[in-house]
């Protein structure tokens, strides 16, 4: 993957969220993935004239994952999204809609969680 | 003010819009219409029923027909490229609105040279099994 | 002064697709928007567990009907890094020239809609009559007036005959005599620059720092262009981002009208350039596991991210796709309070919203 990756752990993710800002990066998105069993990998992206930097972060699924929306009001819409696909909790989101940004109030599965690989039908 | 110019050729100009269905413009050559399978040609391999990416083509092997869902069907033409004996191909118009749902079905021969391999084959296995048979019992009964 | 809440609701005249605002407006001023999306969302990124690797840039390509060549473009890109697979020359320009093309008549339609937006429909139809040009060059060309669905894992599948080429630049100049004749109307009329000079105004920090994407940034003076970084055959034209410095709707406006007329120079430019080869390689196996990859072009809304991350199966273990309307919602929200409600659709539709990317 194009661009250096940091790794950083769930207590200094907010410290090294505002480093970014402060040395000008411009920032872009999270991207998710099922890195194992109950853990969830998260990528943060950010961007200096052309270059791409990013901060890899795994967490579990249980735990509250602290919110970078204080620091990038831009965030706010991506975490939500997190919110809807994965199931997970961000403490200290600006504006939450609780599960409800794509999808509706009834439903009740999580849609990247259940893996189902259909086959095609023969 | 400044638009006045383009208000005055536009008037003294006939309209730019066509009246359709009365008269139609000629098709252009490359466009992705509507599907057509010679179906005296296919050899009913299921390379189409691969590749679709809505999965609207069924091929039957032993009964020897072709189906495709019209509704889900999205003319993007990968079964055109992948076909081996080049029996699909696309017109150059859309296919008319119909009036209501109808399934295409295509009914050709089924391979035959195949059936008669299959035939022969069916004779060669048929003895080979009784003693394969009789062997696999012994061979289970020695693995438990 | 009365607080009211006014829902700018999913059905608007003006927009293009539906998106919800709660408005609190205190006599005609709006205070606060609160967004609500969730319209049109299909579930795009969960479909690669059940369509394979080719199949899935058909989805991929009809994750947005306008910017469709681009998004097949960046998704083709993505596969062939994973896979290591090297594209030829020619179908590297040929991508060039269709994505430009979609980038003119993107640019043409906005135009057009936002003429609407402010009442001017005969301008509109002007510009959707010149639009009609370049959906019938894609239409030759290509196979298709919208979704051109031209583009495979490897190179395209489409070629362009020298008669075909010839056609193209005929027709491009024609166009380009009959867009001229509408640039004094668009940047200088009396009534649209009344109703867009200092609407809607975003700071060149609040657009660095928003996070917003193409038109909205460059309108605001900070000169970011994906294609600057010269993914593809851009390394090889000549272009430069066109920025306009005031932040407000006429400045997101004149940068689209120029980046109609840079389009159909970058156009020629790649027709001159053009290499001769074959337009596609051969591809087998499969995106190995684990690999990731990232990706960013620039489409006419703004830079689209991709990540793709491999299994080593013949479908992908993750897609995920960041559009520019995304990007663009929060800095809407910031140009929205002490603005008039009456200016409320014009600073809704400069942001250029697609939401069907939004929310695929």
């Amino acid at each position: 993957m194009k661009g250096k990756v940091i790794e950083v752990t769930i207590d200094n993710i907010v410290g090294e969220v505002m480093n970014m800002k402060n040395d000008g990066q411009r920032f872009v998105t999270f991207s998710t993935y099922q890195e194992a069993e109950g853990k969830l990998g998260i990528l943060y992206h950010f961007d200096k004239d052309l270059e791409d930097t990013h901060l890899r972060l795994v967490v579990d699924m249980d735990k509250p994952i602290p919110s970078v929306s204080g620091v990038f009001f831009g965030a706010l819409l991506v975490e939500n999204e997190i919110r809807d696909q994965w199931d997970v909790e961000f403490d200290g989101l600006v504006l939450d809609f609780n599960r409800t940004l794509y999808l509706d109030p009834e439903v009740t599965q999580v849609p990247l969680v259940s893996n189902v690989k259909i086959e095609p039908k023969k | 003010m400044l638009f006045t110019p383009t208000v005055v050729k536009n008037l003294l100009k006939k309209p730019a819009t066509r009246k359709y269905p009365f008269e139609v413009r000629e098709p252009f050559p490359n466009f992705r219409g509507e599907l057509v399978i010679d179906i005296d040609s296919c050899i009913f391999c299921g390379m189409c029923v691969r590749k679709c990416p809505c999965q609207c083509i069924t091929v039957d092997k032993q009964a020897g027909t072709w189906t495709c869902d019209l509704h889900e069907c999205i003319s993007c033409g990968y079964c055109r490229d992948h076909c081996p004996t080049k029996c699909l191909t696309m017109k150059d118009t859309h296919r008319k609105p119909l009036l209501e749902k109808t399934a295409w079905v295509e009914q050709g021969t089924p391979p035959k040279p195949k059936k008669k391999a299959a035939a022969k084959k069916e004779a060669a296995p048929a003895e080979a099994e009784k003693p394969a048979a009789k062997k696999a019992p012994k061979k289970k009964a020695d693995k438990k | 002064m009365a607080t009211t809440v006014i829902p700018f609701g999913p059905q608007h005249p003006v927009l293009p697709e539906p998106v919800h605002l709660t408005l609190k407006v205190e006599d005609e001023i709006v205070k606060e928007a609160v967004p609500a999306l969730g319209y049109v969302h299909r579930g795009l990124e969960k479909l690669a567990d059940i369509r394979d690797y080719h199949q899935m840039i058909t989805v991929c390509e009809r994750v947005c009907g306008i910017c469709s060549m681009i998004h097949g473009t960046c998704y083709s890109q993505c596969i062939e890094e994973a896979m290591g697979v090297e594209v030829t020359d020619r179908a590297k320009m040929l991508r060039v020239i269709w994505s430009e093309l979609h980038r003119m008549h993107s640019h043409l339609l906005w135009l057009g809609l936002f003429a609407d937006a402010f009442g001017f429909e005969s301008l509109f139809m002007q510009f959707w009559k010149v639009r009609e040009r370049i959906m019938d060059i894609n239409e030759a060309t290509a196979g298709s007036r919208v979704i051109v669905s031209v583009n495979v894992i490897g190179g395209v599948r489409a070629d362009l005959s020298p008669d075909q080429l010839r056609w193209i630049l005929s027709e491009l100049d024609v166009a380009e005599k009959e867009i001229k004749e509408m640039q004094d109307t668009i940047m200088n009329d009396y009534t649209v620059k009344t109703r867009t000079c200092g609407v809607g105004v975003l700071s060149y920090d609040q657009a660095y720092e928003l996070g917003a994407a193409g038109p909205t940034l460059r309108g605001s003076g900070v000169a970011s262009d994906m294609r600057m970084s010269g993914y593809g055959a851009y390394g090889e034209l000549d272009l430069e981002p066109i920025i306009e410095t005031s932040g407000d709707c006429w400045a997101r406006s004149t940068v689209r009208f120029r980046e109609v007329l840079q389009s159909i120079d970058l156009v020629r430019q790649a027709i001159s350039k053009l290499p001769e080869g074959e337009i596609a390689v051969k591809v087998k196996g499969n995106p190995p596991a684990g690999k990731e990859v990232y990706a960013r072009v620039e489409q006419p809304r703004g830079e689209c991210v991709y990540y793709i991350k491999g299994n080593g199966t013949k479908h992908l273990d993750r897609l995920r796709i960041r559009t520019p309307t995304f990007a663009n919602i929060p800095p809407l929200l910031a140009m929205l309070p002490e603005c008039e409600l009456a200016d409320v659709p014009v600073i809704v539709l400069s942001i250029d919203p697609c939401i069907s990317c939004t929310e695929r």
